[in-house]
């Protein structure tokens, strides 16, 4: 094996916290696929054998959104689903990032109509917008590189001033 | 005899005053009638055992904004045994919005119904579950009414907080 | 909204718990159950919301709420031209784009008197029912991952993939097609294109096989799926099924064969039917009209004419992209065309095709000007979810799951 045959006996190599963890964050993002229209064909061919998002080591599409730190929101948001993206976001633990797949996900795109959500920035913080009315799963790919180069510029520091919400309030309803 | 003529004959015989007008237009027999008569005529257009329009397609409403009965309320029919469409239009008028509903006859018109109360607000007696279907149930106007704008009512829909 | 501060939080459930006559200690256990499901659930095929009454795993009653995908179609298309709306109808059923481009330009074509030539009508066919492939494929491969056979979707999207190729050169974009135009097609199949397509289909019957291996031997699948939410034929036309899913329940009505359209007539195919009615007859009905619709594709190759691809009519049909480029006439037609759009006739029209999950119709009301005064859209996916209620009664929680997989919904179209 490569690098056990470079270490002889007790070998070790000295790097940052930050760096090995931010290196182990990277590669295994897990997507939480919020697929709500066209959009979400195209994330489902970007996992299947052809484009095969596994070799970015985010294969693991997780439903419940408790294990994910991505979320993808791929497809037209409308106020009646607005609640539901934000609940689910919410539950989402940190830290955590989101990419707007599509063009109507980004500004509310073709749809200039009563019930669509003119972009989702305006309930939800969003790392990277994503072109195409649908992105091919390439674009969606090169998305999801971009993340991991943002993850990978993260600092201990950057996590220290998050807000947190209060888990102990229960809501009254 | 043709089927077209076997319907104006079966209808004109069993309702004589329900104001039937008969018209063609590129190919589809589209038939008039008060909206007192929707549920039994409908139901006899199902039922009959030499019409048998067993397919109930599409239920849906035009807006016709300043015309004085406001609405028409449209149902295609079809039937497996004649490959034929039939086109039935009643009015409603906006003062006095509501029609029966033909849920009964098929099971089908319940959605269709319901989306057309939600798109313009035109009530059906007797309709099972009248409830809103594609809007919240807060939501307080009618989409596709023509009165009101493409990009709806600043503040009508809500967002959660950032 | 009042809330509850950290302190009192304990006490103050407990109370509420004790407050809340719905809840006593006694019956707890027996107490019937409401499980909510979606809009944001795996097997809902996008944004569906059940709500389910259970009594232990039994789904006692079931509610279901559409609407979260709801983006106005109607209202847009009251304000576009019947030119600019060919796009937004690629994303009703978008797993089937180009039939639906195919349903709008025909009900706008009759409305407006068009007459396509015959290369176009062919074409037309061609795209509509590799639409109806790619669509069964995603169906198939999506419901068996759905009761848990991974590998057959991964296989089958492979499969589409093929058709997305073809598409991808035919009209320049993988999924969102908006190939048609009114009175043609916006361009004429390459000779690359017809290499794929012949490609394709001469590959499709040996790879579905291979599919169905994975399925129909297998165990698992069957047992999970044989009497699972069964429905009549009286029930199913009641409730306004067409298509794959009437055809599953014995009754064997097509468009296509009904009321040809196109050149339907002049080819020769099978509806494939079914009498039991269940998510396994609905799955072979699938399977089968994959084959079918290969042989459609494969005839029309073969009788497809040279020829135009667009009609010759100035005042309603876009003129050619090279002649605006080089021609003032075309150039002022172009103009004209998509700033004032292209009028038809007073009157209302409704047209139907035979889509891959239905009837999928277009009611348009004209009132002489460039914008239609009304479009309805008649999905079959909006009217095959309402009858969830009646498919999943009585059954379990895991039957819903290949239930709501076996009538393949799609909300874009449900939802409009």
């Amino acid at each position: 094996m490569g690098l056990e045959a470079k270490l002889n006996g007790d070998g070790f190599f000295v790097t940052k916290l930050e760096a090995i963890i931010n290196w182990a964050r990277k590669n295994s993002v897990y997507p939480m696929p919020m697929g709500i229209s066209c959009c979400a064909i195209e994330m489902m061919a970007a996992a299947d054998p052809r484009y095969d998002i596994a070799r970015f080591g985010s294969e693991v599409m997780r439903f419940t959104p408790r294990q994910c730190d991505l979320m993808i929101v791929a497809g037209t948001v409308t106020y009646k689903m607005s609640h539901v993206v934000r609940k689910i976001y919410d539950q989402m633990p940190d830290p955590k990032w989101v990419i707007a797949m599509g063009a109507c996900t980004s500004t509310g795109g073709m749809y200039r109509s009563y019930s669509v959500v003119q972009g989702i920035d305006q309930f939800l913080p969003v790392d990277v917008y994503v072109a195409g009315c649908p992105p091919r799963p390439d674009n969606l790919l090169n998305a999801l590189i971009h993340i991991q180069n943002k993850i990978g510029n993260t600092r201990a520091k950057d996590f220290q001033n998050a807000k947190r919400i209060d888990l102990n309030v229960i809501q009254n309803n | 005899m043709e089927l077209k003529e076997i319907i104006t004959k079966k209808l004109n015989e069993h309702f004589p005053d329900a104001g039937f007008e008969f018209s063609e237009y590129v190919g589809e027999f589209n038939i008039k009638l008060d909206k007192k008569f929707i549920h039994p005529v409908c139901k006899l257009l199902k039922e009959d055992s030499e019409l048998e329009f067993l397919l109930c397609e599409d239920i849906t409403a035009v807006d016709w904004a300043k015309r004085k009965n406001r609405f028409t309320v449209v149902y295609h029919l079809f039937t497996l045994k004649h490959n034929f469409r039939l086109v039935l239009k009643c009015d409603v008028d906006e003062s006095d919005c509501n029609i029966d509903t033909v849920s009964s006859v098929w099971k089908t018109s319940n959605w269709q119904e319901r989306e057309c109360y939600d798109m313009y607000g035109i009530k059906f007696n007797n309709h099972p579950d009248m409830r809103r279907i594609y809007m919240p149930e807060d939501f307080e106007y009618y989409p596709l009414r023509k009165e009101f704008p493409l990009m709806g009512i600043p503040g009508s829909l809500s967002l959660p907080k950032k | 909204m009042d809330r509850f501060t950290k302190d009192e939080t304990q006490p103050k459930i407990i109370q509420k718990l004790l407050e809340d006559s719905d809840i006593t200690i006694d019956d707890a256990l027996e107490h019937e159950m409401v499980l909510n499901m979606g809009p944001q659930h795996p097997a809902t095929h996008g944004v569906l919301r059940l709500l389910l009454k259970l009594d232990g795993e039994t789904v006692i009653g079931c509610v279901p709420e559409v609407g979260y995908l709801h983006r106005g179609y109607e209202k847009m298309a009251e304000n576009m031209s019947y030119h600019e709306f060919i796009p937004h109808t690629d994303r009703l059923d978008y797993i089937s784009p180009t039939a639906n481009n195919v349903a709008w330009v025909m009900a706008v074509e009759k409305l407006a008197g068009v007459e396509v030539p015959l290369r176009a009508q062919y074409i037309r066919m061609i795209i509509a029912e590799l639409a109806r492939i790619a669509s069964h494929l995603v169906a198939i491969g999506s419901f068996a991952m759905d009761v848990g056979a991974l590998t057959v979707f991964l296989w089958t999207f492979r499969e589409r993939e093929k058709i997305m190729d073809i598409w991808d050169i035919v009209c320049g974009a993988r999924f969102t097609n908006s190939y048609t135009r009114i009175g043609g097609v916006a361009n004429d199949i390459q000779p690359e294109a017809f290499v794929l397509i012949k490609k394709f289909l001469e590959g499709i019957d040996d790879n579905l096989t291979e599919c169905e291996k994975l399925l129909n031997t297998n165990r698992i699948f069957i047992e999970r799926l044989d009497g699972v939410g069964a429905i009549s034929k009286e029930e199913a036309l009641s409730y306004g099924y067409t298509g794959p899913n009437l055809r599953a329940t014995g009754v064997e009505f097509d468009l296509r064969k009904a009321t040809p359209y196109l050149q339907y007539d002049k080819v020769d195919f099978n509806i494939p039917v079914f009498t039991e009615g269940d998510c396994l007859a609905r799955y072979f009905v699938r399977t089968d009209e994959i084959r079918e619709s290969a042989k459609i594709v494969r005839q029309c190759l073969q009788l497809m004419p040279l020829g135009e691809i667009k009609a010759n009519l100035p005042k309603r049909v876009l003129p050619q992209k090279e002649e605006v480029y080089s021609k003032m006439e075309e150039l002022i037609l172009d103009f004209m065309l998509i700033n004032f759009g292209i009028n038809p006739p007073v009157g209302d029209v409704y047209h139907a095709i035979e889509g891959s999950k239905g009837e999928l119709g277009f009611y348009l009301v004209s009132d002489g000007k460039g914008n239609p005064w009304k479009c309805k859209i008649r999905s079959p996916s909006f009217i095959h979810i309402q009858s969830l209620p009646h498919l999943v009664k009585g059954r379990m929680i895991s039957d819903v799951v290949a239930i709501i997989g076996s009538i393949d919904p799609i909300m874009g179209e449900a939802d409009k």
